[in-house]
């Protein structure tokens, strides 16, 4: 069995996956129940100065009968008076000592309101504090939440106002609202964080209703941008996740990195602990079914992880992280080739039109004789099951001129029909930064990019 | 007792849903299966994106009556049974969402398009079933104007009264009906041609009468067997005047006869039996429908020959058969009679040839019209379609509709080259 127990900058728990701060972690009477089901920790949900919020705070976008692939919220920090937060999470930590309880905070812009809140927090004997610099809406209207993650100098004074009162564990809770993250990250590690958290909400607008023309959900008839999270966000989450995994400042500042952004399964946990996470939040799955969820969060990493064998988190933490690369490193000699599974094909001619239309024209119909024949090209005289399963062609793909953009293998609505082969290019490995070296014409001009296409037998279609 | 239709309509959810699970195939094989072709991934499609109007017109451009076959096609044959997800999952229900979109359509009271402008040429159509009035249709979108002659009292053909109501209620007949007159085509009922004379002047003729009454089976007693056609117009138009037997035996296996056994025992009829003179394995009925029927609680006698009908006081006690064998034709054993005791004998074994061909002087083959590649029949300028002309395969209400379409198509090519 592997051993799924983290230490996070200190901070214990038997297993990695945290509510994030958000609903779920709203009060102690839901976290009991939380822990009850087997959550390893909890942000508590911000708390802050008073706020109130409003009704039809959340809005989701729902594609092709999947209900609520993210979800966009206009909700504030907790609006529960904060004596009653603080009352609750020193209560909640005395019950379960063995669980993180982490509270996450966010407060004007002043180093008193900061230093306040951290003593409060500590008072509460929770085993560490989370900064919100992320909440895209209404707080920051205030000048809190996003409008200090977004400058990477607020970021970094605020958070050394906070070490330097701070005796628990601190972490800085990033926006993705920016266009390099990797920029606040470094900023509130040269201020002393203890770890680090992403991601936090994506500004969206959800919908617009077709009957009212009103935005979705609709506020009295207003509505505007919120945060967006859930499955949707996760390839956007990864891909942050990574680069301050792959930044030499953060990545070699041994600061642990909490991952989060659509985290609904084991897998997507799994994902999350590759590229760099080794503590993992979770709240719009939660949120979509109820804490039971990390149930199988649990058994299915543990299993996976026998399977595989690797004894701990830390055998998997960052493991892909050495994979992360760029274009200019990528070996222009790779070659690979969509080959259909005849056995496998249901032949419903996805591939076929993804690739004639939009892709490189390699995928033929072909006939039982191996003719290759149009679409449609059917007499309409003729009808009937018999007929039009027999007459039905076969997509085949012409490998010679397959440039291997897998968009077939993406459409194809059946596991493992196509596979992307890999095939001999024949050519010696080059990348693009070893051409641009070696042949720098080639960046700026066609007929420079001729004579070396020419001369490494390089076709293009 | 009025005989409700077996499936409900799909919610909305239910459709979206099982819209959302169509792969939205590219060339997809369950339009080419289904003989009118209709774009069946586009009108699901549009389903899933809550576009009904859309979805409806979908199907009315390849298909005028899409209600009527939408219940009626024998979808395991034609669209369903050829969808790719078929084989290894359930294939899409593209036949209850065509229903959801018709229905749709029809509470809206919407036209499949709007009629074409008067080109001045007239076209008649002898037969308001679904090849009259997809052909109808069809050339009033092409600016013919079009007179539908009707023999019976209502338009619609075997849809009103011949496909069982548990399948199809009259109602959606008769709505089809009531669309292709607001198309601009004028149908006259009560009129049979052939005995009242088609009056000149028309462009050309489409000749859609269908097939006739039920044979006779030639043995005595026969005038106490009723006629299975008249049994199940009687219980979609009268169900009130039909008097379910105890015991009720019905000879044929073809699905016409399934069907009268099927009304017999949502009739409330106690003992339903089917009379064949050959086997399960020779049986015309559809697998399903024969599946059906069975689940039902029909029961079977096979290698059984009708002969005579006992009559005693007046009433039917009992059918006498003659063993058969396969030879393969069936032939009965002589000296194998036995009786097959009921109170009620219901024949369905097929419908006549067409008459009118004699009349109009159209040549046939194997008693259907002759037609060519185009539906024209041996006199220039008329057209048929239909089961009239169903010479090779099951004769169905979409390949009606399909034979209308292409006809409309032929003819207006013909009239306007001419014009
Ligand atoms: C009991 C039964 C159940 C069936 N169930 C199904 C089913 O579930 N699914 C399916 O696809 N198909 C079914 N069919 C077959 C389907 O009904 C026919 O294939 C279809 O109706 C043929 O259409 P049509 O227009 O050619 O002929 P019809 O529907 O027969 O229409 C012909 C019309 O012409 C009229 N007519 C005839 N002679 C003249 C004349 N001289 N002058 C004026 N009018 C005339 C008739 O009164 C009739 O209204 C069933 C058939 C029967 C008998
Ligand atoms: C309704 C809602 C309210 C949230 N409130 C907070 C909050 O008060 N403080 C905070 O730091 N993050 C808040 N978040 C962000 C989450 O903690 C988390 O960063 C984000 O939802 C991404 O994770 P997910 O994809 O698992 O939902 C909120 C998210 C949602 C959906
Ligand atoms: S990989 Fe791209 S180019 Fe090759 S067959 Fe697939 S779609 Fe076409
Ligand atoms: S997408 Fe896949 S299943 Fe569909 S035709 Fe292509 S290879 Fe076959
Ligand atoms: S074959 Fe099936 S999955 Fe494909 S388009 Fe037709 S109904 Fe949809």
């Amino acid at each position: 069995m592997a051993d799924l127990r983290i230490k996070f900058a200190g901070i214990e728990s038997p297993n990695p996956f945290w509510l994030a701060s958000a609903p779920p972690t709203n009060s102690g009477a839901q976290i009991h129940k939380a822990f009850e089901a087997g959550w390893g920790g909890a942000v508590w949900k911000t708390i802050g100065p008073p706020v109130l919020n409003v009704s039809n705070r959340y809005g989701a976008w729902h594609y092709g009968g999947q209900k609520m692939l993210a979800i966009n919220n206009v909700e504030l920090i907790s609006d529960r008076p904060l004596e009653k937060n603080l009352r609750e999470i020193r209560d909640l930590k005395r019950a379960w000592p063995d669980r993180a309880v982490i509270v996450s905070a966010m407060v004007e812009s002043k180093p008193e309101a900061w230093h306040t809140i951290v003593r409060q927090i500590e008072d509460t004997g929770a085993d560490g504090i989370e900064l919100n610099y992320g909440c895209p809406h209404g707080m920051s209207e205030r000048g809190m939440g996003s409008a200090v993650g977004q400058v990477p100098e607020y970021c970094e004074q605020i958070t050394s106002w906070v070490k330097a009162v701070a005796k628990i564990p601190v972490i800085v809770k990033l926006t993705p609202n920016i266009t390099n993250i990797v920029v606040p990250a470094q900023a509130a590690l040269r201020a002393g964080a203890d770890a680090l958290s992403l991601i936090n909400t994506i500004n969206s607008i959800v919908a617009v209703d077709l009957d009212t023309l009103e935005l979705v959900p609709s506020i009295g008839g207003k509505g505007g941008h919120g945060g967006y999270a859930g499955p949707a966000v996760k390839p956007i989450a990864l891909n942050m996740l990574a680069a301050l995994g792959s930044d030499s400042v953060v990545g070699s500042s041994g600061k642990p990195i909490s991952g989060m952004g659509g985290i609904s399964t084991w897998q997507d946990a799994a994902e999350f602990l590759l590229l760099g996470a080794s503590s993992l939040q979770v709240c719009t799955a939660a949120m979509h079914y109820g804490y039971r969820i990390v149930e199988d969060m649990i058994d299915g990493l543990s299993n996976w992880m026998d399977s595989k064998g690797f004894a701990s988190i830390y055998d998997i933490r960052g493991k892909s992280l050495q994979r992360v690369s760029e274009f200019q490193h990528f070996d222009l000699s790779f070659k690979a080739v969509a080959r259909i599974d005849q056995e496998r094909c249901i032949k419903c001619n996805l591939c076929y039109v993804a690739c004639n239309d939009t892709a490189h024209q390699c995928i033929d119909l072909l006939d039982s004789g191996g003719k290759v024949v149009a679409p449609y090209a059917w007499a309409v005289t003729l009808n009937g099951k018999q007929e039009a399963i027999s007459s039905r062609p076969q997509p085949v793909v012409r490998e010679h001129d397959c440039v291997g953009c897998r968009l077939c293998y993406n459409v194809c609505p059946v596991e493992k029909c196509i596979e992307m082969v890999e095939v001999p290019s024949g050519r010696e490995s080059v990348t693009w930064s070893e051409v641009v070296r070696d042949h720098c014409a080639v960046t700026e001009d066609w007929e420079a990019m001729k004579t070396y296409r020419d001369a490494h037998g390089i076709e293009i279609h | 007792m009025k005989i409700a239709e077996e499936l409900p309509p799909l919610s909305s959810h239910e459709a979206v849903v099982e819209a959302n699970r169509c792969l939205f195939c590219y060339d997809a094989p369950c339009a080419q299966a289904c003989p009118t072709h209709i774009d069946i991934p586009r009108f699901i499609k549009k389903i899933s994106t809550a576009n009904l109007t859309g979805s409806a017109r979908t199907i009315f451009d390849s298909n005028l009556l899409g209600a009527t076959c939408a219940r009626v096609c024998p979808v395991q044959e034609l669209c369903e049974g050829a969808c790719v997800l078929g084989a290894e999952h359930k294939p899409i229900a593209i036949g209850r969402l065509q229903r959801y979109a018709m229905d749709y359509a029809a509470a809206k009271a919407m036209l499949p398009f709007r009629p074409g402008p008067a080109r001045g040429s007239r076209v008649a159509v002898i037969g308001a079933g679904p090849a009259g009035l997809s052909c109808a249709g069809e050339l009033a979108r092409r600016g013919h104007a079009v007179t539908v002659f009707e023999k019976r009292a209502l338009g619609g053909g075997l849809s009103t009264y011949g496909i069982i109501a548990l399948r199809e209620p009259v109602e959606v007949a008769l709505a089809e009906v009531r669309m292709i007159e607001r198309l601009g085509v004028e149908v006259k009922t009560g009129v049979e041609v052939g005995r009242e004379i088609l009056t000149a002047g028309f462009d050309a003729i489409f000749v859609s009468t269908g097939l006739g009454a039920t044979p006779l089976l030639g043995i005595p007693g026969e005038e106490w067997i009723a006629d299975g056609l008249d049994y199940i117009s009687r219980s979609k138009l009268h169900p009130d005047e039909l008097e379910p037997g105890r015991n009720v035996l019905v000879i044929g296996a073809g699905n016409t006869a399934i069907d009268c056994a099927t009304i017999a025992k949502r009739l409330g009829s106690e003992r339903v039996t089917m009379v064949y003179r050959r086997t399960e394995k020779e049986m015309t009925a559809y697998e399903h429908e024969y599946s059906f029927v069975k689940n039902e609680g029909v029961g079977f006698e096979f290698l059984a020959q009708p002969v005579r009908v006992i009559v005693a006081a007046g009433e039917v006690t009992a059918l006498e058969c003659l063993r058969t064998e396969l030879t393969p034709h069936p032939v009965p054993v002589p000296g194998s009679e036995f009786l097959l005791p009921a109170d009620q004998i219901i024949k369905a074994v097929g419908q006549e040839r067409p008459s009118l061909a004699s009349v109009l002087g159209l040549s046939t083959e194997r008693g259907l019209i002759a037609v060519d590649k185009n539906l024209e029949t041996n006199i220039p300028g008329v057209f048929a379609g239909g089961d009239c002309i169903r010479i090779k395969g099951a004769a169905s209400t979409v390949m009606a509709v399909q034979d209308g379409k292409l006809a409309a198509a032929a003819i207006h090519e013909k009239v306007t080259a001419h014009g």
